[in-house]
């Protein structure tokens, strides 16, 4: 048969938005995928040298505009590395309650993709719906719903607003209790498992040497979540577990994020039970104005709603840092991994894989 | 997982019969939170103009524009700029909300703008008190004409808070000695702050610079202030150099005029800059070994000043960078002038004085101390031998009441002077004082310890009285504060009537009427009394301290008729500093109506501009008559004249 090379992308609905794929096919089947990454090149770390500390941080989170929490904290992380600030007690729960909503929404965002691209549109629906309701306690929270802009450096912006703690219990039972009616459409649907069962495997050792890090690895059966390996904010102060799947393939990766989505909306309760009552909620930072952080560097981590999200910050002493680089799950999932497990598997699963390995592609481009 | 019935997904179909989650937009609006990130609300009576959230928008998106109906206040920090918002740029993260001092700024819940033209995106932001049309309530707000212009009447988002704010509005506490002890003695109640402290204060500066409009010297405060932040305390002094040249002083008794323009003033307290010129002139001991400051190459002018009080001793040092040759000459065996004599020691020791007095002087600034003009030397013979001369005199002579056997009393400036620079004075147990004012203070202050020394242990009582009611007393709020800690007490409103002897002639008290105003309809100073309200003050000693004048006694007739005077009793000069006397400049006390030490400093910077203009101006009269159409014919190129000049 012949070999042909299928552009996959930007314009497609399997496709993540600004990315694509060169695929060279024989009938239906894919020999080799290269992605084409760069539509989205903002130049954020770039950007981030010519701001001063505190001016970075309603920046960084436009580097993943599907989940800009993880890159706040991560920022701030990062910064308080460097200057050696501590966190307030309840300025981590807080923290680590917003970050986990943030999963939640993110993955119910996740969800909508994944199953709209299948053509599940009531569960698109749905999906919709309830993170915007997670989108609502953001408002409430931080007074913005898409780039929230409140984890600065030293803690976060503003203390819970009056009855916030009942609304996130509220939001969370309504969306909890539509889970049996998640199974029954989508995750336990004969349709969807036909569909996504044995598509884009990989083995946990393949995952490990390609860099693989979240659900495209806890998939393979590996534990391996950086709130639990590297504790920060509040995930050492509470119970809960990591859930994993075996097969590593598309559908084991839906249903781990599908049982995150549920851990996580388990240990916000936790967190609201446990959490200080009273107390700051950020530690003092300098005048912004005069804010010099002390040379040195600092790599920070922390476990975004797509895997383990990394940060290498510079200060040379002065008022804005002289260097900082992201490592986004996205990157490697999006390249490399994408490229090996789309090998051998058939057109029509392109968007299908690409969905299960939750790649958003302005984490890529930064 | 256990395969399910294909029929399981139908169970969806439950949904059919719940109610739309969608809203019907625009029909049906969501309500934003409350702490929503909008459109910018500003408070033009509350803004200040300062410029920081200018400064701090990420994005650049503010731009301050000059609003020319809004009267610039410079003396209490209010600029006539108000931040315009560029909504192409603006991200809404609401750090300029954070960061503004006095919480003018504020989002509100407003987000719609929909406009053809992109130049309305480009927004000047008023509150609804300014701009009614605007802001409509909520029944008469329609969606389909939503714009800047057209928004929500009480809809504030994003606040500012306090407690968030993105400055640090508390100042860090100077260690003081405590009034109980401090009364005691007269060791200088104000300990400074040590390096972190003065690092630490410094940090609080916001770099918006409404100190350095209003401060009259002008100095570069922002950048002397970052300098000690930054640890780097010579840089901040010869910083605060360029502009003052009194620092040890001014750091100790300087009335702050920036401090009153501090933009943190207003949810918290101003930035301790007064503190923090002492702490840099405090740091650097030897002044003569670690400033790098020159005198300016010789010009072989001579410049005769009066008075080695602040304004006689900046000018002094202003000519010597000119490279001027500067002689002053003071009756005092020291330099300082009034400064030397009046702040008591505790606020002002004499070597903080002295440090910069020797410094001046170690520029090769001549010292003729000592020597009154008048008396030692003749005016007129000063006026032939110099190139021109300032008169920085200062206001030497009290005022006295007046009243029934005032002359038993003492006079202000007479006593600061003697337990300064003289023999300490002998003071009653009970001692009533006349005034209000900062030199009142100085004196009751005095007054306190010098009983604590001379009756230890006994009970002693120290009264002012003054015309002025508490919340008109000229004195600083400060001095009034600390007094009353070191139990001075208080009789505003009550006018002396007539000082009570008794049969010996020695003074038994005042005798005291009610005041009825202080100043008249034009607010002139014209006190009325109810005659019938009296009260008598028991006392064995009164000290008369409301207001000094300047003596003028050393001029000669022909001069004295020839120097001119302002309504309020001021040396009338020019903006050269010159006064209606051709070649005598003036400034300090005698010019200015703030009578302090650093409006000095700016009279003395006036004098030297002028001075050196005059000086040039006279050099090229010169020039001109005797070597005038020779310096011309250099001028000539190609035999045409040059075209500049
Ligand atoms: S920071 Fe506040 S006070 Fe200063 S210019 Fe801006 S709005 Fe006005
Ligand atoms: S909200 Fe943020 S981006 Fe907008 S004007 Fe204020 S500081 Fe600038």
């Amino acid at each position: 048969m012949r070999e042909l090379e299928l552009y996959f992308g930007p314009q497609h609905l399997g496709m993540v938005g600004n990315f694509s794929i060169t695929l060279k096919v024989e009938g239906d089947r894919i020999l080799k995928a290269d992605a084409n990454p760069g539509y989205l090149h903002r130049g954020f770390e770039k950007l981030i040298e010519q701001r001063t500390w505190m001016q970075n941080f309603p920046l960084v989170c436009r580097i993943n505009v599907v989940e800009p929490d993880h890159m706040e904290l991560i920022y701030s992380m990062g910064v308080e590395k460097l200057a050696g600030i501590e966190v307030p007690e309840r300025g981590k729960f807080i923290r680590s309650i917003y970050c986990e909503l943030a999963r939640v929404g993110s993955h119910l965002f996740g969800l909508w993709a994944y199953s709209n691209m299948l053509g599940f549109d009531t569960v698109a629906n749905w999906a919709m719906y309830h993170r915007d309701l997670v989108l609502d306690l953001f408002e409430e929270l931080t007074g913005a719903r898409v780039y929230h802009i409140y984890i600065r450096p030293g803690g976060v912006r503003r203390d819970f607003p009056e009855g916030f703690e009942d609304k996130i219990v509220k939001t969370l039972h309504t969306i909890g209790s539509k889970v049996p009616d998640y199974n029954a459409t989508f995750f336990e649907n004969r349709l969807f498992e036909k569909r996504a069962k044995n598509i884009g495997k990989i083995t946990c050792e393949e995952a490990k040497k390609m860099g693989a890090v979240g659900q495209a690895i806890r998939a393979t059966g590996m534990k391996y979540d950086i709130r639990k390996i590297e504790p920060y904010a509040a995930y050492d102060k509470v119970d809960w577990k990591v859930p994993t799947r075996e097969d590593g393939d598309a559908y084991s990766r839906i249903l781990v994020i599908r049982d995150e989505m549920i851990e996580s909306v388990y240990m916000i309760f936790k967190l609201l039970d446990k959490m200080p009552k009273k107390g700051d909620v950020y530690t003092k930072t300098p005048n912004p104005f005069k804010w010099r952080v002390p040379a040195g560097e600092a790599y920070v981590r922390c476990e975004s709603s797509r895997g383990e999200l990394g940060l290498y910050i510079v200060s040379d002493g002065g008022d804005k840092p002289y260097r900082a680089h992201f490592r986004t799950p996205s990157y490697s999932h999006g390249l490399t991994i994408l490229e090996k497990v789309l090998e051998g598997e058939s057109i029509a699963d392109v968007g299908n894989i690409m969905m299960s390995l939750y790649v958003v592609a302005p984490e890529i481009d930064r | 997982m256990s395969k399910t019935s294909f029929l399981n997904p139908f169970k969806a179909i439950k949904y059919l019969f719940e109610k739309p989650k969608t809203l019907r937009y625009p029909f049906e609006l969501k309500e934003p939170a409350k702490r929503y990130r909008g459109f910018h609300l500003n408070d033009w009576d509350k803004c200040t103009g300062c410029g920081n959230c200018a400064d701090i928008c990420p994005n650049e998106a503010i731009e301050m524009i000059k609003i020319p109906e809004i009267e610039a206040n410079l003396a209490e920090g209010r600029k006539n700029e108000r931040p315009q918002i560029d909504y192409g740029r603006c991200c809404f993260c609401g750090l300029c909300v954070d960061i503004c001092p006095p919480g003018s700024l504020t989002l509100t819940r407003d987000y719609l703008h929909i406009h053809f033209d992109t130049n309305t995106f480009k927004f000047i932001p008023k509150d609804e008190k300014l701009d009614k049309a605007t802001f409509v309530p909520t029944e008469e707000y329609s969606v389909l004409k939503a714009s800047l212009s057209h928004r929500k009447q009480d809809y504030q988002g994003f606040s500012p808070e306090l407690e968030y704010a993105l400055f640090e509005p508390e100042r860090v506490k100077m260690p003081q000695i405590p009034p109980e002890k401090r009364k005691l003695s007269f060791i200088e109640q104000v300990i400074g702050y040590n390096k972190d402290e003065a690092k630490q204060e410094a940090g609080r500066c916001l770099e918006c610079k409404l100190c350095e409009d209003a401060c009259p010297a002008h100095l570069k405060i922002s950048e002397y202030i970052d300098a000690i932040y930054r640890d780097k305390p010579k840089e901040s002094l010869e910083k605060i150099y360029e502009d003052n040249p009194i620092p040890s002083i001014c750091g100790r008794i300087c009335m702050k005029h920036c401090e009153d323009a501090c933009s943190l003033r207003i949810r918290g307290d101003a930035l301790a800059i007064r503190w923090l010129k002492r702490y840099a002139a405090d740091q650097i001991k030897n002044f003569k070994e670690e400033l790098e400051i020159h005198p300016g190459k010789p010009t072989g002018k001579k410049i005769g000043i009066i008075g080695a009080g602040p304004s006689g001793l900046s000018l002094a040092y202003f000519l010597r960078l000119q490279g001027h040759k500067a002689i002053v000459y003071d009756e005092l065996s020291g330099g300082g002038g009034a400064i030397r004599i009046g702040p008591p020691k505790y606020r002002l020791p004499l070597e903080a004085i002295d440090k910069d007095v020797n410094y001046i002087e170690s520029l090769g600034v001549e010292f003729k101390f000592n020597t009154k003009v008048g008396r030692d030397i003749k005016f007129e013979e000063m006026l032939n031998d110099n190139d021109a001369v300032f008169i920085g005199i200062g206001n030497t002579v009290s005022f006295s009441t007046r009243v029934k056997n005032s002359e038993k009393c003492i006079l202000a400036l007479d006593f600061l002077k003697d337990n300064k620079i003289g023999k300490q004075r002998k003071v009653g147990k009970e001692v009533i004082v006349i005034g209000g004012g900062n030199v009142a203070m100085d004196v009751a202050r005095e007054t306190i310890r010098l009983q604590h020394i001379q009756y230890p242990g006994e009970k002693v009582i120290t009264k002012t009285v003054s015309l002025e009611d508490w919340d008109e007393l000229p004195a600083t709020e400060e001095e009034v504060e600390e007094a009353k800690e070191e139990d001075v007490q208080f009789n505003p409103a009550w006018g002396p009537k007539e000082v009570v002897l008794d049969d010996s002639g020695n003074i038994k008290g005042l005798l005291c009427r009610k005041v009825k105003s202080v100043f008249n309809e034009q607010g002139r100073f014209s006190p009325t009394f109810y005659e019938d309200k009296t009260k008598f003050l028991t006392g064995d000693m009164i000290i008369e301290a409301i207001g000094q004048r300047a003596d003028f006694s050393f001029l000669p007739d022909e001069l004295s008729d020839k120097l001119e005077f302002t309504e309020r009793r001021k040396v009338k000069v020019d903006e050269n500093g010159m006064t209606s006397i051709p070649k005598v400049f003036a400034g300090g006390d005698i010019v200015n109506i703030n009578l302090d030490a650093v409006t000095a400093i700016a009279d003395a910077k006036v004098a030297a501009q002028g001075i050196d203009k005059f000086l040039k101006r006279q050099q090229q009269i010169i020039s001109k008559d005797v070597i005038g159409p020779k310096s011309l014919e250099s001028k000539k190129y190609n035999g045409k004249e040059s075209v500049d000049d």
